[in-house]
């Protein structure tokens, strides 16, 4: 499609030699091919120990929910006033870390920046894996968890309706509109290369990829039909995926409580996924770039470019956070006060330095400078960056439960194994579910690189 | 302040209901706690637990006022504030919670699934969950009080102004064919105040005795300026 000259892993050769041009380019199909079908077929003995591994850690969780389920919710350390602890600042975070996906990939398709091709299913898979184990949080949560659907707007006999007034409608909307939005978006880039699957396996595996091919056979049409579907879903994907982490502010800005009733919440929030989602993002493909070999694709480009985005989004962060902080300690409202001190020098202040370190010294530093801007400090910075984002939504979260407007019924949290338990079940499922991915679907779009070589 | 109360609610409301409560007559003796735990079957909390999460619909905040040694002791019974706009009703995904036609913040136990947004809205901080399944030591469930459900795990609660109480109360009066009168219903709390610090009443009667105290230039409300409008009028001395 694009008349650029493709990425850097085909050799091309004199133009004016075509018939060398064609050849290498056959080749150099191949070879992706190659390497991009590979470990769909390979399960080798680390495979399984990471994969076992998850697993012990996913069934703990488990066993720490059931517990939860029969003794009820007090299994969890959250106590009045802290109503919400671990598992919404967990919510917020996966929610956070979905923003990967949509928004990195759609920006790049829309923009078509060339380099986006290896990054984009990968980023994607992120987006579905994360809302799916963010989207368990607001379940877990619940008092009555069997009762979730109880939130759903649906016909009965004794006319209970949901209330459309209430933000956790609105997230549950919007979670679910975004769930849907982001598997279609996934889905849709993988027709052409689940068609070519479908040729190449045979027996069952081979007849699900042709049923989910759904008759693609590469016609002009479909193609066209293709390009269009993606491209639609990529300016509506980028209006639900900030809409959705505008709401999830929303749960907090909306509430009275002293330093949650923000206006620049929705905004901060979004800026805050984003940054989360990148880190995510390039943990993700540095771990697939070395497990599955893809250093021939996932070049050193990538991981400098989506640094980039990471140190741009660090300084947005950085921007929100000061604006909040300052505008709440300049007003010098009593009731914010007392949350604000908590934070910066009270009983959370280690945390909250931490998280300043995290998401803004060590970024800058690291990625501000050209020398030290590496793979390996990128990599790093990226965890930091997971880690300090965490410690945001913990900070935002608890602070302002705990200095609740009348002081008399002030509270504190330490979390239990329980939620600990959980919160480690859900790091391993998102890992797991990666696993199993990658032998699934090739995890680059093998069409998105054959077909430029084609035009 | 009686008068700035939502003009939709009063409009098709037979009664409104209120309680004041005397700061000055206050001791801090913590017998309405007590009643309420009683009349309300809230469970006893382990030794262990309670730290935690003791659980009072109805507790005693204290004020110092003054330097050491020079101390005066403030005393606050808080419980639900049943405001008019309230925080708690429009966060909650279920309407578990809502405002009755008579003023009162009700709590539907059964339509409850534990989201707990509608505690983290409260400003008072006066809506308690059900972290466990109740439970009372023997001999004490026998003590239960039949006109009050047991809630179970996972479901909000808070102070009701004894609905219940306030049920009989209009049923004995209907039998009669008559309005409540003054002074016909007494919450757990108000009938146990030793000090008679607490007066609950129909704000919809202007002779009533809480009409009257809620109308004087003592009557405060609790963080009314968050514009809540709660239904307990606190009265104290005009600094």
């Amino acid at each position: 499609m694009s008349s650029e000259p493709s990425p850097e892993c085909f050799t091309w050769s004199e133009p004016s030699k075509m018939t060398k041009i064609e050849h290498t380019v056959e080749a150099a199909n191949a070879r992706l091919r190659q390497d991009m079908l590979a470990p769909l077929t390979r399960f080798s003995g680390p495979y399984w120990i990471a994969a076992s591994l998850c697993l012990v850690v996913i069934a703990f969780a488990g066993f720490a929910w059931a517990n939860q389920l029969a003794y009820g919710i007090g299994a969890a350390g959250i106590r009045r006033p802290v109503y919400w602890g671990f598992y919404i600042i967990n919510f917020v975070f996966w929610i956070g870390i979905s923003h990967a996906g949509t928004l990195i990939s759609a920006i790049l398709r829309l923009t078509d920046a060339g380099w986006r091709k290896p990054v984009t299913r990968a980023a994607e898979a992120i987006t579905v894996f994360a809302l799916m184990i963010g989207g368990l949080f607001p379940i877990i949560h619940l008092g009555r968890a069997w009762l979730f659907y109880w939130l759903i707007p649906y016909p009965n006999e004794r006319l209970l309706w949901a209330n459309f007034r209430s933000p956790l409608l609105w997230d549950m909307t919007a979670i679910f509109t975004y769930v849907t939005g982001s598997l279609l978006y996934l889905y849709l880039p993988m027709i052409p290369d689940l068609a070519m699957m479908g040729r190449r396996f045979g027996g069952l595996r081979g007849k699900i990829y042709r049923a989910l091919a759904i008759g693609w056979r590469g016609s002009d049409r479909q193609w066209h039909a293709l390009e269009f579907a993606m491209k639609l879903m990529a300016a509506i994907i980028l209006a639900v995926a900030v809409s959705v982490h505008s709401v999830v502010a929303f749960d907090f800005s909306m509430a009275v409580a002293p330093m949650w009733h923000s206006t620049i919440f929705a905004p901060y929030f979004v800026a805050g996924a984003i940054f989360s989602g990148i880190a995510a993002l390039v943990i993700a493909l540095a771990s697939l770039r070395k497990f599955l070999r893809l250093e021939a694709y996932l070049k050193p480009m990538h991981f400098h470019n989506l640094s980039k985005l990471l140190l741009l989004m660090s300084i947005v962060w950085a921007y929100f956070t000061v604006s909040d902080h300052l505008t709440a300690w300049y007003g010098g409202d009593p009731l914010d006060m007392r949350v604000f001190n908590a934070r910066e020098h009270g009983p959370f202040a280690f945390w909250f330095w931490l998280m300043v370190v995290c998401n803004f010294v060590v970024p800058f530093v690291l990625l501000g400078i050209k020398k030290l801007r590496t793979i390996p400090t990128i990599i790093f910075s990226s965890c930091t960056v997971l880690l300090g984002m965490w410690l945001e939504r913990f900070l935002i979260v608890v602070p302002t439960l705990a200095n609740p407007p009348l002081a008399a019924a002030a509270g504190s949290y330490s979390p239990s194994w329980v939620e600990l338990a959980i919160t480690a079940g859900t790091f391993a499922a998102m890992i797991l579910l990666y696993l199993i991915f990658t032998r699934l679907v090739p995890i680059i779009a093998i069409w998105e690189y054959e077909h430029e070589t084609i035009s | 302040m009686a008068e700035e109360t939502n003009t939709a609610l009063t409009e098709s409301a037979q009664y409104r209901w209120a309680l004041a409560i005397d700061l000055d007559r206050c001791t801090g003796c913590e017998a309405c706690v007590v009643a309420c735990h009683a009349e309300n079957n809230i469970p006893v909390t382990p030794e262990s637990e309670a730290a935690a999460s003791t659980k009072h619909w109805l507790r005693i905040d204290r004020y110092y006022e003054g330097e050491f040694p020079d101390i005066k002791m403030k005393y606050r019974p808080v419980m639900c504030q049943q405001c008019d706009q309230a925080p708690c009703e429009p966060v909650c995904p279920v309407y578990a919670t809502y405002q009755n036609g008579e003023g009162l913040n009700v709590q539907v136990y059964n339509r409850c699934v534990g989201t707990r947004y509608c505690a983290n809205n409260c400003p008072y901080t006066v809506r308690f969950f059900n972290w466990f399944e109740p439970e009372w030591p023997e001999p004490l469930e026998l003590q239960l009080n039949p006109d009050v459900s047991v809630r179970p795990a996972g479901v909000m609660e808070k102070c009701t102004f004894c609905i219940q109480r306030i049920q009989r109360g209009k049923l004995d009066a209907s039998e009669e064919d008559r309005r409540v009168e003054d002074g016909d219903i007494e919450t757990a709390c108000s009938q146990s105040c030793p000090a008679e610090a607490m007066i609950f009443g129909d704000l919809s009667d202007s002779e009533s005795k809480i009409s009257k105290l809620a109308a004087q230039g003592r009557a405060t409300q609790l963080l009314d300026e968050l514009g809540t409008q709660p239904r307990v009028f606190y009265l104290e001395r005009a600094k």
